[in-house]
């Protein structure tokens, strides 16, 4: 009899809950039962709600286990891992899993992480090999074609950037992929660098091939050790392959990598910031220009790019520019691995053509509260995004209409809240973020923060006169910082005073009174 | 609370970490970092042969050292609970956990427990925000905290 093929993910999500244990356990029922195992470590199918989401092969097809704890596994073999109540049919049968168009995530969750064969059979590598037979001007057409912005918030077109690194003169240019992902309510690039490793060193090499870079880094959070991990041990499998070094699969161009591990501060994924501490500097933002593009690191031009952005360039170049522009929305092109997160029954990683409104995401998709109470209001883009109330969940999932509501998609983080949750006090904490991860190079961001905090604490006291104090500092902060963390802490701040008036106006009523 | 390294101790042991970091583009987060992990902190006798090595001044490796959070210029407790502060683990009843530990511990955050056990630092976002509240100890991530996994993780640090 062949070996029975089990997957438990090593994703940081899985892992937090237990993960470890249901693989030991695994094993251990397994050695009593004398049955033959092949366990393989996969990333995360992405429905953290079901995790550790555990499969079993069977006829070619992987059925779905979850949440499956350590204390279940013994009876999900005896029920010979088939009718069981935490059984939940064929993985990608599941309706969440069925309703996505997964390109960036194909593989996640799918291969053994480390597996570069298992990359290879699911398509990878393709994308550098059609690379490597384009001059590098046609590489930007592609690029520009796939209509691909950054997905690191900005959402700044991807082929332009390019472009501009690549018709710079320089004896040394760089790739830097942006893995600080700080935002609260993200963890897609995360998921990406932990269950598929290889598509960022492909998409880095097709990115320093393009431009001619010979070296990348990628700067990446401490508080992702498994990400650190996996992404360690795939350069040196590449590089092991000759995927990366002085010959990328055979060519003549050169390209290799390193990760560099931050050190706790959220303003380190601006770019300019993240240069500096790259270079081993206090992280405090530069001006612009120049342009990371043309003096980025060590002056020299630099490619800065999120690890979204950069680990869909395999599937733009394998599958075709077409192919993925014609996903999408307007001038937001392709899809968007959306992290759907809070207080929500379903939550993971969606990933979807861009489109689809914010309430389907929250209430169909996301499947409304945890808590099952009414959802209040829903923070899409990370800590510098608006708060969105019900009244604006038509509006559909895009860069130019998200910013036509007074919003922005960042890092297509959507963090639900149910009615328990206090809008004055999001505010506040909205400030205090800000003043403790300010870089301290401008007075409205670094002051300003510190005051806001204050003047949400007047307001709480119930003194109406600090309200519109509070909306001064407000654009105060928009119009004179330097970057979008003093300049868009606003968005969050206003949109939570706009939206829910009486959460800021219920003390100050009574104290009028 | 261990002894502080000898002097002499250290200097060989600093002496090997900028060896192996000899070379890098950009070298002085990883030598913080490889400084840490030897001693829990960045002491403050490693900072002149640091910058010497590396021909920056004191004052500017200091401003390094200061600007970010994860570089502590003391010793920690035994064992680092790091809670996450952030919108949606407070969105998933955060709150109540960061103020469980924080009675629980007997300290505020940043403190670290009377008898050297725990360091309490919050941390804004773990990348788990569809299962938080989360936290991290030693480390090691742990998700969908509630009060019982709390307790567990708690006494796992021998508070
Ligand atoms: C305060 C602040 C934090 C940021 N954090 C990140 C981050 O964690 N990851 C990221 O990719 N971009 C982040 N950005 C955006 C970067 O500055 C930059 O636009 C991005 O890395 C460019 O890559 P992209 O074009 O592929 O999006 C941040 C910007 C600001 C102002
Ligand atoms: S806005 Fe804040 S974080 Fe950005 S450069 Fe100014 S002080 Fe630094
Ligand atoms: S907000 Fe707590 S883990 Fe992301």
């Amino acid at each position: 009899m062949s070996a029975l093929k089990v997957y438990v993910p090593r994703d940081a999500a899985a892992l937090a809950v237990d993960a470890e244990k249901v693989a030991e356990a695994v094993m251990a029922e397994a050695r009593i039962r004398d049955i033959e195992v092949d366990l393989v470590r996969n990333g995360s199918r992405g429905m953290l709600w079901l995790e550790p989401l555990v499969e079993v092969e069977k006829d070619g097809i992987r059925h779905a286990f979850g949440p499956v704890g350590p204390r279940d596994v013994e009876a999900l073999f005896d029920a010979d891992w088939g009718e069981h109540p935490l059984a939940l049919g064929p993985t990608e049968e599941i309706d969440w899993f069925k309703r996505q168009t997964r390109l960036t995530f194909a593989r996640v969750g799918v291969i053994d992480p480390l597996s570069l064969d298992a990359y290879e059979a699911h398509g990878g590598l393709e994308g550098l090999r059609r690379a490597l037979g384009m001059t590098g001007p046609e590489m930007i057409e592609e690029m520009k074609e796939s209509g691909l912005r950054g997905r690191g918030g900005a959402g700044f077109p991807t082929g332009i950037k390019w472009d501009t690194v690549q018709k710079a003169q320089a004896d040394q240019k760089y790739i830097v992929a942006n893995a600080d992902e700080g935002d609260s309510g993200t963890f897609a690039d995360r998921m990406l660098m932990e269950g598929d490793p290889f598509s960022l060193i492909e998409g880095m090499a097709i990115a320093g091939i393009c431009v001619g870079a010979t070296r990348g880094y990628i700067y990446l959070r401490s508080e992702y050790p498994e990400a650190i991990h996996v992404m360690r041990e795939a350069i040196r499998i590449a590089r092991a392959r000759g995927v990366l070094g002085t010959s990328v699969l055979g060519s003549r161009h050169a390209f290799d990598m390193e990760v560099r591990v931050g050190a706790g501060a959220y303003v380190c994924g601006e770019e300019t910031s993240l240069l500096n501490s790259l270079e081993g500097k206090r992280g405090v933002v530069r001006a612009k220009p120049p342009l990371p593009a043309i003096e980025g690191f060590l002056g020299k031009p630099t490619v800065v790019n999120n690890i979204i952005s950069l680990g869909t360039v395999p599937v733009i170049f394998e599958k075709g520019a077409a192919h993925y522009r014609d996903f999408g929305l307007g001038r937001s092109r392709g899809t968007i691995p959306i992290q759907i997160a809070g207080n929500v029954k379903f939550g993971g990683l969606f990933e979807t053509a861009f489109g689809m409104s914010l309430g389907a995401l929250v209430d169909e998709i996301g499947g409304g509260t945890a808590s099952g109470r009414p959802v209040k209001a829903v923070q899409v883009g990370g800590p510098l995004g608006a708060y969105f109330p019900r009244d604006l969940f038509d509006t559909p999932f895009g860069y130019e209409e998200f910013d036509g509501q007074g919003g922005l998609i960042g890092h297509a983080g959507v963090v639900v809240f149910d009615d328990s949750a206090d809008m004055l006090s999001m505010a506040r904490f909205a400030m205090e973020f800000c003043a403790v991860e300010s870089c301290g190079k401008c007075t409205p961001c670094r002051i300003g923060a510190v005051r806001g905090v204050e003047t949400v604490d007047r307001i709480a006291r119930g003194d109406a006169a600090a309200i519109p104090l509070l909306t001064d500092l407000c654009d105060t902060m928009k119009d004179g910082s330097l970057c979008a963390l003093g300049g868009f802490t606003p968005y969050p701040v206003m949109s939570a005073l706009t939206h829910f008036p009486d959460d800021f106006h219920a003390n100050t009523r009574e104290a009028a009174e | 609370m261990p002894p502080p390294p000898a002097p002499a101790e250290i200097e060989t042991r600093l002496h090997a970490i900028l060896t192996e970091h000899a070379g890098l583009e950009g070298p002085v987060l990883p030598i913080l970092h490889a400084v840490q992990a030897e001693w829990g902190h960045v002491p403050q006798e490693t900072l002149p042969l640091i910058a010497e090595a590396l021909n920056i001044s004191r004052a500017e490796l200091h401003g390094v050292v200061s600007f970010y959070h994860d570089f502590r210029d003391a010793p920690a407790g035994r064992h680092m609970l790091k809670i996450c502060r952030a919108e949606a683990c407070q969105a998933r009843g955060g709150k109540r956990i960061e103020d469980a530990a924080r009675a629980k511990l007997g300290v505020d955050w940043h403190g670290t427990t009377a008898d050297g056990g725990v360091t309490l630092e919050p941390v804004y976002c773990l990348g788990l925000c569809a299962t938080g509240p989360a936290a991290m100890l030693d480390g090691r991530v742990v998700a969908r905290l509630d009060e019982t996994r709390l307790e567990a993780l708690l006494s796992e640090a021998g508070a």
